[in-house]
């Protein structure tokens, strides 16, 4: 009887070990994958000029590999979208978390979550049916698809994310910094300004490098609206062609095989690449903040 | 305007409530100036409840409810025209656990100061001086007033809270447990540093320690389920006691 609960014990360790190693594997997978189809290309082009060129003609006769414009064109679209998200998504934390009643507490962040579930389709429907139409006509524009429509649509999808790691942060802050404001004096306001969020301050900043590693690495949302025009974005209000918006539209027509599919899965590591660099930013913001705070001290 | 004009402070007919939980039973105190009135009794008895009332600190617990006045000086702090920041102003809190903010020692003194609008940095440079030194920290800090305050030591920090508190230039002091969390030499410093600062400010103290209470107090409540069962002097309380209940509780026979 006892052997048998220690193999059965041994089957469930067993089991997990393999469960918990097995996003390591796929994980490793992935990785491999993007090398290998990835790197034939550098046998034919130079890193740099793949990185800094300034031309992305891939069925061109004489194809040219600069994706320059495509890498602006992402951090200028997740640049935009910073602009809406942070305040807002902060904002939204901060009223849910420090000043809402909890009435409304109960009826706003299912609010915020339920925007989080929206597909991004959606999104890009609306961007095109809405927000681009709009924009041309408040901006006189060729066309309202542009790294503004993009970016005000990428950064509504943002808000979430944001809003509900920001909302961690400030539920890290002991109570004990606002009782302590509040005794000598100090009003709400500067209870929060000046206590609670430079006390969460790393913890916000987690949040929006969180949100901007979601910003860059959406797709189909900016496929719809972003208008991709390949060039390097001189203002928010041209068209441009991100990064993943770049490899969607394109994967379908490049030959297996070709240097056109390989470019594509570099843009792919590129991308890869600069959300982990985000999100490895963001874990050690993260640690930093918990230590300040003296949480797992 | 109240007429007992010798009581710093008076709590008159209070009753508190958590929501529909009765916290405090029609409670009347007075406390004179320039004395330590140590609060005691079990634990869940009101005593926190209590004193957080007494600077309106209670506002910040949702659903709860006082009936009855407190007055300053005369004036009733719980009249809701008054606004609680003054009231705070004029009578400060130090809590249980040190609880400086992650921000220098400096920034943690001048921080009562400059949210009440003061501007003039050298007022503000002097204040944080005179309140270090009355909180007897200054020696120690001196050197490292730009070093963040949770790096001090428990003992330190607790001091620090209290010249946060001075700083801004209170009448009343409200202490919630000051030493709950204190090895016995920062206890010690912190009960010196009372008896010290009696001289110019009011001093009201919760304490389970009862040779706490007795070595600091003048005047002493005892609370018991929301009632203030006895109050009167130290002295007579640890040693004559009128009510049974009180004197189980300091002879250690319940609570
Ligand atoms: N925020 C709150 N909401 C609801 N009830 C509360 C709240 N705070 C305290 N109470 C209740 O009010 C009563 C008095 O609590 P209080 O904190 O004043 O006791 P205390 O004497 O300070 O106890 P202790 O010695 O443990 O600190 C207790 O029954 C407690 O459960
Ligand atoms: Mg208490």
């Amino acid at each position: 009887m006892e052997n048998f609960t220690k193999i059965k014990e041994k089957i469930y360790r067993g089991g997990f070990t393999a469960l918990a190693f097995s996003s390591l594997v796929f994980l490793a997978g992935i990785i491999l994958l993007l090398l290998k189809e990835s790197l034939p290309l550098f046998r034919h082009v130079r890193f740099s000029d793949f990185i800094f060129g300034r031309a992305w003609y891939p069925t061109a006769s004489v194809p040219e590999w600069g994706i320059f414009p495509l890498i602006m064109a992402s951090f200028w679209v997740t640049l935009g979208a910073l602009f809406i998200c942070v305040p807002l998504g902060v904002g939204s934390a901060l009223y849910i978390h420090e000043i809402a009643s909890a009435q409304q507490r109960v009826f706003l962040k299912p609010l915020i979550e339920i925007l989080a579930s929206i597909p991004s389709v959606v999104y890009g429907f609306f961007g095109m049916v809405v927000a681009a139409p709009f924009l041309q006509k408040a901006f006189g524009l060729p066309t309202g698809l542009c790294a503004l429509t993009a970016s005000i649509i990428l950064g509504i999808m943002a808000i979430p994310t944001v809003c509900s790691l920001a909302e961690d942060a400030l539920s890290c802050v002991p109570d004990s910094f606002r009782e302590a404001s509040y005794a000598v004096g100090a009003n709400r306001w500067q209870t929060l300004m000046r206590v609670v969020l430079p006390a969460a301050g790393s913890g916000v900043s987690t949040a929006i490098i969180l949100g901007m590693s979601r910003a860059i690495g959406e797709t189909m949302t900016v496929l719809m609206v972003a208008g991709g025009a390949a060039i390097v974005p001189r203002s928010f209000l041209q068209p441009v062609r991100p990064m993943t918006s770049t490899i969607a539209a394109e994967m379908g027509e490049a030959v297996m095989g070709s240097l056109h599919y390989n470019a594509l899965f570099s843009i792919g590591l590129v991308l890869f690449v600069i959300t982990l660099v985000f999100n490895m930013i963001a874990e050690m913001v993260c640690k930093r903040f918990r230590l300040k705070l003296g949480i797992d001290r | 305007m109240h007429e007992k004009m010798n009581a710093k402070m008076e709590a008159r007919e209070i009753n508190f409530y958590y929501g529909a939980v009765r916290a405090l039973k029609n409670i009347n105190m007075s406390i004179t100036g320039n004395t330590v009135t140590a609060i005691i009794g079990p634990s869940g008895c009101g005593k926190s409840t209590f004193i957080r009332l007494l600077n309106r600190m209670h506002e910040l617990v949702a659903g709860s409810r006082v009936e009855g006045h407190v007055y300053l000086d005369g004036k009733d702090i719980l009249d809701p025209t008054i606004d609680a920041v003054d009231v705070r102003r004029s009578v400060g809190m130090v809590f249980q656990k040190p609880n400086p903010f992650p921000k220098t020692i400096f920034e943690n003194i001048s921080y009562g100061l400059t949210v009440n609008n003061v501007r003039d940095k050298d007022y503000i440079e002097a204040k944080v001086v005179e309140s270090l030194k009355k909180a007897a920290l200054w020696d120690e800090v001196k050197d490292r007033l730009k070093d963040n305050a949770l790096r001090l030591s428990g003992g330190q920090q607790q001091r620090l809270c209290i010249a946060r508190c001075l700083a801004v230039g209170p009448e009343v002091l409200l202490f919630d447990e000051p030493c709950a969390s204190l090895d016995p030499i920062s206890t010690g410093k912190i009960e010196e540093l009372m008896l010290e600062l009696k001289k110019n400010y009011t001093i009201v103290i919760v304490t389970h320690n009862m040779q706490q209470a007795a070595r600091v107090s003048d005047t002493t409540g005892f609370f018991l389920m929301g009632e203030l069962i006895e109050f009167g002097k130290t002295q007579d309380i640890f040693t004559a006691p009128k009510n049974k209940q009180t004197e189980a509780y300091i002879t250690g026979r319940f609570g």
